[in-house]
């Protein structure tokens, strides 16, 4: 069912995509209602306005220092590459990112942007709740009203961060239609948007959704893989051998490979949900067993039927329950820049555990899926060779989960 | 002439405007579908809008949603949406038909076996709501190529430009979102709607429809006075959710709503006329 599209050739620079109406080659672009037309031009042309703003970017560079954390160390894991036996294996720990994953690099700014826009109502969804709770917190930062759509199962399955994000002063809607996860919550939070558009600002959590959202969503996360790469050179004088990172929607992936594409000597990879397996309809691998279509706006790889119907999808982590993926991965993928393979619930669990044990370091359930992938990788790979792997998140957020699927009784 | 194109011309010739009613194939069932055509055709109805059930109907609001749910739970598909209007010709070949819907389950199809494939059936247009122009001209060259209207929708926040490239390409009808939200939501300011139009009359002569918000007869008198057509979808749709699993009501209800709309379309307020 896979590659249905085959291998097309890697252009020159990939720097130089999106294409003005945000396409990545045949994905990508605007399928969206007219209603949303106009709001989208706005965005885009603002977008384009303060990305050249040194003012901006000063403001925005200051936030993610004192405020977000960062740079974000580059963490030799010692323990676990001895266990492991091959390459060495280095953490990019996004989860010490204020909030506790990469999502708030995003959210910082898209919410700076929103209020040089003069829009104070913002929007948002979210599966694992990750990015929910980083837009909760920048929205308290500036002061501005919050409302978050969050999936009904996902409620059930994340009452912490629920709970965060209300005591930061966000209100939470659980979104009971379709599917009652992260897709549903979309699909809401666009209607939402629809009905608000003057004063409403949505901020979109992953790099899918229509144009200036892939692009911009990778612009604000590529500061993961800026860092990588100078710390790389600082610490080692060369760059890595290959990069993992987890795959849903796919920010925290697109944001440490951005910086790397032009860098052929870097293998790159990127690890979806593979659920119970991707030879069953378990799963939430849409790259490895999907096909191209449109949904939320923009042309990618979809799980669906052979109706062009969404399929209901499945993963140990709610942050990767999502059907689709972001329009730049569907790109890489085709041209082979990235290779994308799927990690399965029981392989990520034992990752989760593994890290925690091994380094102090408990993961968020899908920054275990990455952990699972590089240690297959590595064990393949010579001691003298280098991997970095996007530390995502931290698993705080996921004890309950993981404690449920073991039938452990906290 | 195209069905659609015709059908405004008769009602023009008679001083009134059409009334445009939205069902959503295979709610919800899919034997319920054509009787239910035919009793939106006989209680005044002058285009039927079948949909094409989506599994995640982003423009739509919570009522719609549900009955694509109930579609797809029963089985309907795209192809299921063609068999239906393909019956519905045997006994009708007059009434327009104009599928709404999204672009994945047609992209599965392809573009040109679907525009075949639906010319083929007695379709007249169709209508994907989150297709804009700029990502659309493949698509349009494929119904064109097979005479089905592409129908396009304005919203009140499509700029001058976008309403002039959107009239360039459109037949049939222009169908004007007359509110900020999604399909259900809100009220009519009739005044607000009224500019708009006169707006996109400066762009076309294609006749326009106006549409989300009309719940009632005397909505449907009030968007009368400024508009060639009244869509309706919500409204209908809830008459069917409210009757599932007696089809003899749901047609009934259908029935009586269609006819007050059509009532209401046929005579104007008197403090609105001219």
């Amino acid at each position: 069912m896979s590659n249905v599209i085959q291998a097309i050739e890697a252009p020159a620079d990939f720097g130089e995509f999106p294409d003005p109406l945000g396409h990545f080659g045949p994905y990508g672009g605007r399928f969206v209602p007219e209603l949303l037309m106009a709001p989208l031009e706005e965005l885009a042309s603002a977008y384009a306005h303060f990305r050249a703003d040194p003012q901006f970017q000063a403001e925005l560079y200051a936030d993610l220092q004192y405020y977000v954390g960062r740079p974000t160390p580059l963490y030799f894991a010692r323990h676990w590459t001895e266990q492991v036996g091959g390459a060495q294996l280095y953490l990019k720990r996004e989860d010490l990112d204020h909030t506790g994953a990469h999502k708030i690099n995003n959210t910082m700014g898209q919410a700076l942007l929103a209020s040089r826009m003069g829009k104070r109502r913002i929007v948002a969804e979210t599966g694992a709740g990750q990015h929910g709770v980083a837009t909760a917190a920048v929205c308290a930062r500036l002061g501005m009203e919050c409302i978050v759509y969050m999936g009904a199962e996902d409620v059930r399955r994340q009452s912490v961060n629920v709970y965060r994000m209300r005591l930061m002063g966000a209100k939470v809607v659980p979104v009971e239609s379709g599917t009652r996860t992260l897709k549903d919550a979309l699909n809401e939070a666009f209607r939402d948007w629809a009905a608000n558009v003057d004063d409403t600002f949505y901020i979109i959590g992953t790099v899918a959704g229509p144009h200036p959202y892939p692009e911009m969503v990778r612009d604000f996360q590529a500061v993961i893989g800026r860092e990588t790469r100078e710390q790389c050179l600082e610490q080692h004088g060369r760059l890595p051998d290959a990069l993992v990172a987890c795959v849903g929607g796919g920010s925290n992936a697109i944001g440490m490979f951005h910086p790397f594409l032009g860098d052929t000597g870097v293998e790159i990879y990127g690890a979806e949900a593979g659920g119970e397996g991707v030879e069953t309809e378990r799963h939430a691998a849409p790259l490895s067993a999907g096909r191209p279509g449109v949904l939320h706006g923009n042309r990618t790889y979809l799980m669906e039927n052979a109706d062009g119907q969404i399929m209901p999808t499945h993963s140990v982590s709610a942050g990767l329950d999502y059907p689709g993926v972001g329009p730049e991965h569907a790109w890489l993928k085709d041209t082979g820049r990235v290779r994308y393979v799927a990690v399965d619930d029981n392989d990520a669990l034992a990752a989760f555990h593994g890290l925690a044990q091994l380094e102090g370091i408990i993961p968020a359930l899908e920054t275990a899926h990455a952990i699972a992938y590089a240690e297959k990788l590595a064990a393949q790979m010579d001691p003298d060779q280098i991997i970095v792997i996007n530390c995502s998140g931290r698993g705080d957020k996921d004890i309950d989960t993981v404690a449920e699927v073991e039938g452990a009784d906290l | 002439m195209s069905r659609i194109a015709h059908r405004f011309a008769q009602r023009r010739a008679e001083q009134r405007k059409a009334l445009v009613t939205y069902v959503t194939g295979g709610d919800p069932h899919p034997e319920a579908t054509v009787p239910i055509m035919h009793r939106l055709v006989g209680a005044g109805a002058d285009i039927i809008e079948v949909g094409m059930p989506f599994s995640d109907p982003m423009a739509d609001g919570p009522v719609i949603q549900s009955a694509c749910d109930r579609a797809l739970e029963n089985g309907t598909g795209l192809a299921g949406v063609l068999e239906m209007v393909r019956a519905f010709r045997r006994t009708d070949n007059d009434t327009p038909v104009v599928l709404m819907g999204y672009l994945n389950p047609i992209e599965q199809i392809g573009y040109q076996s679907f525009a075949r494939d639906a010319a083929a059936a007695g379709v007249d247009g169709v209508l994907t709501v989150d297709l804009p122009p700029e990502e659309g001209s493949e698509f349009v060259a494929a119904l064109t190529a097979h005479d089905l209207d592409p129908i396009w929708l304005i919203a009140p926040t499509t700029r001058m430009e976008r309403v002039n490239a959107i009239c360039d390409q459109a037949r049939g009808f222009v169908y004007y979102v007359s509110l900020k939200g999604v399909t259900g939501a809100g009220t009519l300011d009739i005044d607000d709607v009224g500019s708009h139009v006169d707006t996109i009359r400066e762009a076309t002569q294609t006749p326009v429809g106006v549409g989300f918000g009309v719940r009632s007869g005397d909505d449907a008198a009030r968007l009368g006075q400024v508009a060639d057509a009244v869509v309706v979808g919500t409204a209908i749709v809830s008459r069917i959710a409210e009757n599932v699993g007696d089809d003899a009501a749901i047609g009934d209800a259908v029935h009586a709503i269609t006819q007050e709309l059509r009532q209401g379309l046929d005579s104007p307020l008197v403090e609105s006329a001219p």
